[in-house]
Parts: structure tokens; sequence; C-alpha cells
């Protein structure tokens, strides 16, 4: 065989291979949304958002409580992560420039991202959960904006050292104090980045199972009463699946055919604002 | 004619942090309503001069200076010197344009905006005579609201002049203006420096020798952070007193 064959050959493998790999990974995607798209679809009602759940084992009955609980969850987490990451990322990428302080912070914020989520429920257990003797919605909103927190950090850092320095030193040159330079240059430089981070941030915490179990628990029944137990979608998918019942099973598959369109529309929403941004 | 002085450089010597020595001994007078041009190779320290008139050093932690820099009545250099006035009386325009993500309206509003000013016809009235004295209002008369980044790079630069101007200031620093822009556009740059010469003192750094020749009254010719000569621009570029200068403005090196 002569040398070009060979590499035509090899080619070929690595090509091979490489669409095999995708096939796989598309495959399982396409497996899991079409089974939430077509299960939870099929058990889309109208009751399921308007009424509150049935005496177990009955039939009928909604997520009412669930839909709430979770928005008001994702409302509050993003509420206290949202400031804390862009004034800490403003505080890396401005303030501590090139300080050996922001660097050392940055690769903490890195770490958090990867640390598993059960692990930030647990803790937020034992500080706000255990001393106060019951689960909590706040509890739970804490929890959701820890993980938050690093992503829209870096997020904001990244998005503000993106921002040319010679546009600072425009604004300096005009007489403006650095406060108002941050504020009104540079966030308005980086504001589309900084917004889609902070979306995908909340799609990320809008999934979260494992840190709402020890914080937010669950409740069978209707409240907005943020410092008792709150039910949530995702644990109630949990807590449904696991049952029983024909109806919860079929109440989970709508209830997580709601929220990975939820999801799936705030991605889309952030991949908008970022092309919109480099038109 | 009377030529008064508007900023006396007095003994002035740059540390940047780390320690390079980046401007040495400098004694310089920017005369009023004149345009005075810095010439000389790369790295001589033209453009460091350039930034002790408004104190830029001072974003960076651990430069130094020593010397004075007279400013009518005040010293420049002086701790007590407060920056955010020193820069809205000394404005600068950079090399590359520097339009803030805003309308085109918002960007000349805004030095105006930090100055106090904050009534609508008042600001309009500001900003049309800016863009007008920036040789800028006939082209976006028709669009103040559209994003300053819609502008072509000579327009962003006149933008940014104007900007620098609407806040009235009684000196402008033009650092290279014209290295980014095409010819037509550095030809409009220089046609205005012309005109603005009447109502502020300008001081430019240019690696372009025929600029220099062409806009400036007086200039300044440095290497290696010292001053080697300044004088009116005719006698510079026609018959320096040194060697040095001879060499370099005939384009004998640099």
């Amino acid at each position: 065989m002569t040398r070009e064959l060979i590499r035509k050959a090899e080619g070929f493998v690595a090509l091979a291979f490489c669409t095999l790999a995708a096939g796989l990974g598309l495959f399982w995607l396409v497996f899991i949304l079409g089974d939430v798209l077509i299960h939870g679809f099929r058990a889309l009602t109208p009751a399921l958002f308007l009424s509150d759940p049935a005496p177990a084992g009955s039939d009928g009955g909604g997520l009412r409580n669930a839909f709430v609980g979770q928005l008001l969850i994702t409302l509050a987490a993003t509420a206290i992560g949202v400031p804390v990451g862009v004034l800490g990322g403003t505080f890396l990428a401005e303030y501590a420039r090139g300080r050996k302080i922001a660097r050392i912070i940055s690769v903490l914020a890195d770490i958090m991202v990867s640390v598993p989520s059960i692990v930030i429920g647990t803790f937020i257990y034992a500080i706000l959960v255990k001393p106060a003797g019951h689960f909590s919605g706040w509890a739970g909103a804490v929890a959701l904006a820890i993980i938050m927190i690093p992503v829209v950090l870096r997020t904001t850092e990244n998005m503000l050292s993106l921002v040319p320095w010679s546009l600072r030193e425009a604004a300096f040159a005009l007489g403006a104090p650095y406060y108002k330079v941050i504020i009104q240059i540079v966030y308005r430089g980086a504001a589309t980045g900084i917004l889609t981070g902070i979306i995908l941030s909340i799609a990320r915490v809008a999934g979260e199972t494992a840190p709402l179990l020890f914080t937010s628990f669950n409740n069978s029944f209707f409240s907005m009463n943020m410092k008792q137990p709150i039910s949530s979608l995702t644990v109630t998918i949990f807590q449904y699946a696991m049952g029983p019942y024909d109806n919860w099973h079929a109440q989970a598959w709508a209830a997580a055919f709601v929220i990975t369109f939820f999801i799936l529309m705030l991605t889309l929403l952030g991949r908008v604002i970022i092309r919109w941004r480099y038109k | 004619m009377l030529e008064q002085i508007e900023l006396r450089v007095k003994g002035l010597n740059f540390y940047y942090a780390g320690g390079i020595h980046a401007l040495k001994q400098i004694n310089l007078p920017v005369r009023s309503k004149q345009v005075t041009a810095l010439i000389g190779p790369s790295g001589c320290g033209k453009t460091t001069l350039l930034r002790c008139f408004n104190r830029m050093h001072d974003l960076y932690p651990g430069n130094r200076y020593e010397g004075e820099i007279h400013f009518v009545k005040d010293d420049i250099l002086s701790p007590d010197m407060d920056l955010i006035s020193l820069r809205s009386r000394i404005g600068m325009v950079f090399q590359k344009p520097t339009p803030f993500p805003m309308s085109i309206f918002d960007n000349i509003a805004y030095g105006l905006k930090l100055k106090g000013v904050s009534k609508r016809p008042e600001l309009s009235e500001k900003v049309e005579r800016a863009l007008k004295n920036a040789a800028l209002w006939d082209e976006v008369k028709d669009k103040l609201n559209a994003s300053a980044y819609d502008l072509s790079g000579g327009q962003q630069q006149r933008l940014v002049i104007a900007r620098a101007l609407a806040v009235n200031p009684e000196v402008l620093l033009f650092d290279e203006p014209t290295s980014a822009l095409d010819p037509i556009s550095t030809a409009k740059i220089e046609e205005l420096t012309e005109t603005l010469k009447k109502e502020v003192t300008i001081v430019i750094v240019t690696h372009n020798m025929q600029q220099a020749a062409r806009i400036s009254d007086w200039t300044g010719f440095l290497m290696l952070g010292e001053l080697i000569e300044y004088d009116r621009t005719d006698k510079i570029f026609t018959a320096p007193s040194e060697k040095l200068t001879e060499d370099y403005v005939t384009g004998r090196f640099g």
C-alpha cells in the first residue's frame, strides 16, 4: 500500500470513530428528550397547573404548589446569587485586577463550580436547616444561590476583562471616578455577556434536585411561605417517580416536561442574546 | 505676538513600576493656543510624557513622578491635585478611537453629565456645539441616537475629539490620533487641529514627522527619555541645533 492510501485509511477510521461517538451522544440525547416530550406532553393538563395535589392514591389533582414553589425558590436564589456574583466578579476584574487575591478567588470559584451539588445541600442543611429545626424555602434558595455564585462571578469577571482597557482610560481621561467608569462604561460594554451568564446560571440551578432535598424538602400543600418547607418541581419529580401510583408517574413526566422546556427556553434565550451581541 | 505658557515642565523624571527611568530631567514649555508636537523614535518617552500631563500613570500602581509641571497656578504633579478636575481641564484623545458603548449623543454628553449638566436643552446645545467644533455635526446630525460603533474609524476619532471638547478643556492631548486612520480621515483631523488651536492648547504625539511639520508650531524631539531639542517647528525641521535631531528628522534613523 502506498503511503497516501495509508493516510487516507487513517483519516477514514478517525472520521468513522468521531461520527460514531457523536451519533452515540446524540442518540441518548434525542432518546431522553423524546421520551420526556412524549410522556410528558401526554400528561399535560390544565389541572396540572391549576390544582394542588390530590390525596395520595386518588386520581386528579395537579402540581400548582410545586410550580409556585419552584418559581419562588429560583427567584430568591437569583436575587441572592446574582448581586453577589456580579459584584464579586467586578471586584476580581476591576479592583483586584492583577493581584494574587484575584487569581486565588478565581481558582476557588472554578473549584466551586464543580463541587457536587449534594455537598452544598448538606452544607446548608448543617448551617441553616439544623439550627432552625426545620426545612425551609429560604434554605433551598441559599443552596441554589451558592451554586449560582461561582458561575455568575466567573462569567462577570471574564466579560469585564474582555472590555478593552483603553475604554476605561478614555473615561478616566474625561474625569470620571472609577465607580462611574465601571457602572456606566464597563458594565454597558459587558452587559449582554453578563446577562447571558446570569440566564445560564438560572438554567443550571433550576434543574437541581439534590441541594433542595436537604433544604426546602417538599410540601404536599400549596404554600408561599419561604420560612417553611416548600414544594419544588425537581423534588416532586423525584418523589412521584419513585412512588407507587400511576397518576404520580404521569404527573412526574409532565413536570419533567415543563422543567425541561423551561430550561431549554432559558438556554435558547442565552444563545439569542449572544448572537444579538455579536451582530 | 505674546505667547503665554500654558504648561511648564520642570525637571521632570518619571519612573515606571519596576524602576524603569522613562523620562530624564525634562524641561519643556507648552505654549498657549499653539500646537506642540512631541516626536522621537519608538520608546523614547513621548507618550509617557504626554500621559504625565493628565496623570494617566496614576491608574497603575508603582509609577512615580519627580519634578513639576506648572499648569496656570497649580502643579499637576502635586499629590493634592484633584485628578477629576484636572482631567476635565486637560482632555485626551487616544491612538485608537475609543467611543463608549452608547449612542453618539450620549458619548458626547458623558463628560458633560460628569460635570453636572443634566438639563436636556443645555445638553443638546452643548453636544451640537461640540460636534460642530469637531467637524462631525453634518455627518451625524440625523442619527444622534445611533450607536457610536456605527461610525467609521475616522468619524469615531472625531467623535472622541468632540467628546473631549464638550467639557471645554484648556488643553487637549493627542496620542498619535491618526495612526489608525486612513489618509482622508487623517487630513480631516489635521485640518481640525488648525481650527481647534484658536480655542485650546494642543500637545500631539506623532510618529509621522510630516504630520508634525504640517500641523505643529513647536516641536520637542525626545530620545531615550531625554528631550534632545525643543524649538519652533520650522527650525527643528530645517535648521536643528543638534546633530541627533537632524539625523532623526532627515530619516537617518528611527
